[in-house]
């Protein structure tokens, strides 16, 4: 098939697809007006790459052209790639046409930015409007502000989308001077201030009056490059938590990076640092759901976390005083923090020990994972193990069965693996 | 020794609750009609539904639990698997010969079941919503065929109402030979039976049926699919967790690649 849109959507796809962000749930968006989609309720993944990650959203630049020079980024100016750039309406056509077809929930529009920011920034919102006006389009939109475009098209923006974010990519404003010297930490910082003043104001205002217009009912959210810069893992979880509180962000995505560069200003690594990446959002998982602080998780002492073992399992190793936890009377708090135990199974031990006591065959019913938490609880004062390891014995229990022999070597292995790799 | 049997409805279900209360009889079997065996010992009772009688029982159940509760009944009776009349109906009387309420009492095996249930009916639902793909037919249908694991088909339509207002749809369960169509104002649940067809053709069209644009956008979907993976962070394991390989048949970006 010969079709100019084919082309256009192979490459900006391609340059889209290191942002990471899918969620597509929270819009709270209802169709009320007979119209095309509905995005009021939990999000949908509807399919899955190969690499394992959710496909929700429509995720493409608007166009791969861009006066900037982001070492990190695939579409910078100085990359030898092909340029192109879509129209309004093949957008809009396949948004339309993917969501009937359920492909998707709706749209993620981001955009190389072209001769100036509110340039740029006037076209994604033109995009979105078209949807929610033309097409009656009640799908989730998610767009992408453009650092330095107006307050005004931000506000805009917020009407029609259901999420907006701002990427701040490096998780310092040193690395961002060094691989984004066109950038700078206050100009990323402000819409995102802005945003978040909007979306308070449209609260306030939705409390006075009913008909008050939804302001990006779904929020604001960024993401964060590890591994292309020197970071440790504590100035990254520290800035998100600042993120959280200070801007109220309702994500912090986080990106391992895949080396798209050979630029000299970037670490030279060879793969992604998936397991990192997984770990430090184990780790956001534990200050957003699980009652840690971030200082709980990463110190002075230990400012990287440990990729063998789960940063909640990490803090139960180095705080063996709080435990055994009695799972027939601790508070709900204290056996979330038990490992193998999660938001899931807590609750229903909190419900069930109501009507009799628990024994370990209920928490293996209710899916606790024994094999990690009998080190850190008693049932009725009983517990499963009889002898006293201490947190560097435990550690190799869990991690290579008990009895193991071999695992002084297995470490060392894995410790090559983790060289070589 | 009570045998008890009923039409294959839910409200048969809960009329043979009834039943079994009014008579003080409890069922050692309960079973639809046109699967039951005749039975050598013990009494067989052929329950009749009674819209009435059914009502009472519901609406016993729900002075006594909370709507979440009540719904994992019902996903329980559309999970259809082996033995599910008798944990409805073990549910049910643990229910009202209990003087407090039982909900939350995991130490109950079969509350505990009935929870992990609903969880599993939950997910063949969400799944539904989400690997179902639409084709355009050329008289502007948006049609799909499903077959779920379990009986989710009466779960989704309010979805899809939701969501797709605006565009006539059809979703057409091929292992249970039934389906559900939406004509713009409501849907209704249909019985497509095409004697001159195999049940495996059942509820498939042919390529002629198609709207012109239908394969271009199915393979633009491909070509996004294929450019949205990135090759450096390939984790198969990952992959297949979250689609295992037999929903693969619905799901478009999984056929070969069209040209």
């Amino acid at each position: 098939m010969n079709d100019k849109v084919i082309g256009k959507l192979k490459i900006l796809a391609d340059a889209a697809k290191y942002d990471v962000s899918c969620s597509s749930s929270g819009g709270k968006r209802k169709n009320d007006n007979k119209g095309l989609g509905n995005a009021e309720g939990m999000g949908i993944c509807h399919s899955y790459t190969e690499d394992g990650r959710c496909v929700s959203l429509l995720k493409i630049l608007l166009t791969n052209f861009c006066i900037y020079d982001c070492a990190y980024c695939v579409t910078r100016k100085s990359n030898d790639v092909q340029r192109t750039a879509f129209t309004v309406q093949e957008v809009v056509d396949l948004t339309i046409n993917f969501y009937r077809r359920n492909y998707i929930e709706g749209l993620f529009l981001s955009s190389g930015i072209f001769k100036n920011a509110d340039y740029t920034m006037e076209r994604l919102v033109r995009v979105a409007k078209k949807l929610r006006q033309e097409e009656k389009f009640n799908g989730y939109i998610h767009l992408k502000t453009i650092p330095g475009a107006s307050e005004e098209l931000i506000k805009e923006a917020g009407l029609y989308a259901d999420r907006l974010s701002v990427n701040i990519e490096l998780p310092s404003e040193q690395s961002l001077q060094s691989l984004a010297p066109e950038k700078n930490y206050s100009e990323i910082l402000l819409p995102m201030g802005s945003i978040k003043d909007q979306l308070v104001q449209a609260k306030e205002e939705s409390k006075l009056f009913k008909a008050t217009p939804k302001f990006a009912p779904a929020g604001q959210s960024t993401q964060l490059i590890v591994g292309a810069t020197a970071e440790s893992d504590r100035q990254i979880l520290q800035l998100s938590d600042q993120l959280y509180k200070g801007y109220s962000l309702k994500r912090v995505y986080y990106s391992g990076y895949v080396p798209v560069s050979t630029d000299s200003r970037l670490s030279i690594i060879t793969e992604p640092p998936i397991i990192r990446e997984n770990r430090i959002y184990q780790a956001d998982w534990l200050m957003r759901f699980y009652g840690f602080d971030v200082k709980e998780i990463l110190g002075e002492a230990n400012p990287n976390l440990d990729l063998d073992i789960d940063p909640k399992l990490g803090w139960a190793l180095r705080n063996r005083h709080f435990f055994p936890v009695e799972i027939n009377t601790a508070d709900y708090e204290m056996i979330l923090r038990v490992p193998g135990i999660g938001v899931k199974s807590a609750k229903k031990i909190v419900s069930a020990r109501r009507f009799a006591p628990l024994h370990f065959d209920h928490l293996r019913q209710m899916g606790v994972v024994l094999k990690r938490a009998k080190y850190f609880i008693t049932c009725q004062t009983k517990s499963l193990q009889r002898q006293d390891f201490d947190s560097e014995q435990l550690r190799r229990r869990i991690l290579f069965g008990e009895g193991s022999v071999r695992s002084a070597l297995l470490t060392q292995q894995l410790d090559l693996f983790r060289q070589v790799g | 020794m009570y045998s008890y049997t009923y039409d294959g409805s839910f409200e048969g279900l809960l009329t043979v609750v009834f039943e079994a209360y009014e008579r003080k009889a409890w069922p050692t079997t309960i079973e639809p009609e046109q699967l039951a065996q005749p039975s050598m010992f013990g009494e067989t009772v052929q329950v009749v539904t009674d819209e009435g009688k059914a009502n009472r029982v519901w609406q016993g159940l729900k002075r006594r639990l909370s709507a979440t509760a009540l719904e994992s009944l019902y996903y329980t009776y559309l999970w259809e698997q082996t033995g599910f009349e008798r944990l409805i109906f073990d549910y049910a009387r643990l229910v009202f010969d209990s003087p407090e309420s039982v909900e939350g009492n995991y130490t109950a095996p079969f509350i505990l079941q009935v929870q992990q249930i609903h969880k599993q009916v939950h997910r063949e639902k969400h799944r539904m919503e989400a690997f179902v793909r639409f084709q355009k037919t050329a008289d502007g249908l948006y049609y799909a065929s499903i077959s779920p694991d379990f009986n989710v088909l009466p779960l989704i339509v309010r979805h899809f109402e939701r969501r797709y207002a605006d565009q006539r749809w059809a979703i057409y369960d091929a292992s249970r030979r039934y389906g559900a169509y939406y004509d713009l104002k409501q849907t209704s649940f249909v019985q497509l039976e095409n004697p001159g067809v195999t049940p495996k053709q059942q509820g498939k069209l042919s390529a002629d049926q198609y709207d012109e644009n239908e394969t271009r956008y199915q393979m633009l979907w491909q070509v996004y699919f294929d450019h949205v993976n990135i090759p450096e962070r390939k984790n198969p394991k990952l992959h297949l967790r979250h689609i295992p390989k037999r929903y693969w048949k619905y799901l478009s970006e999984k056929q070969p690649r069209l040209k």
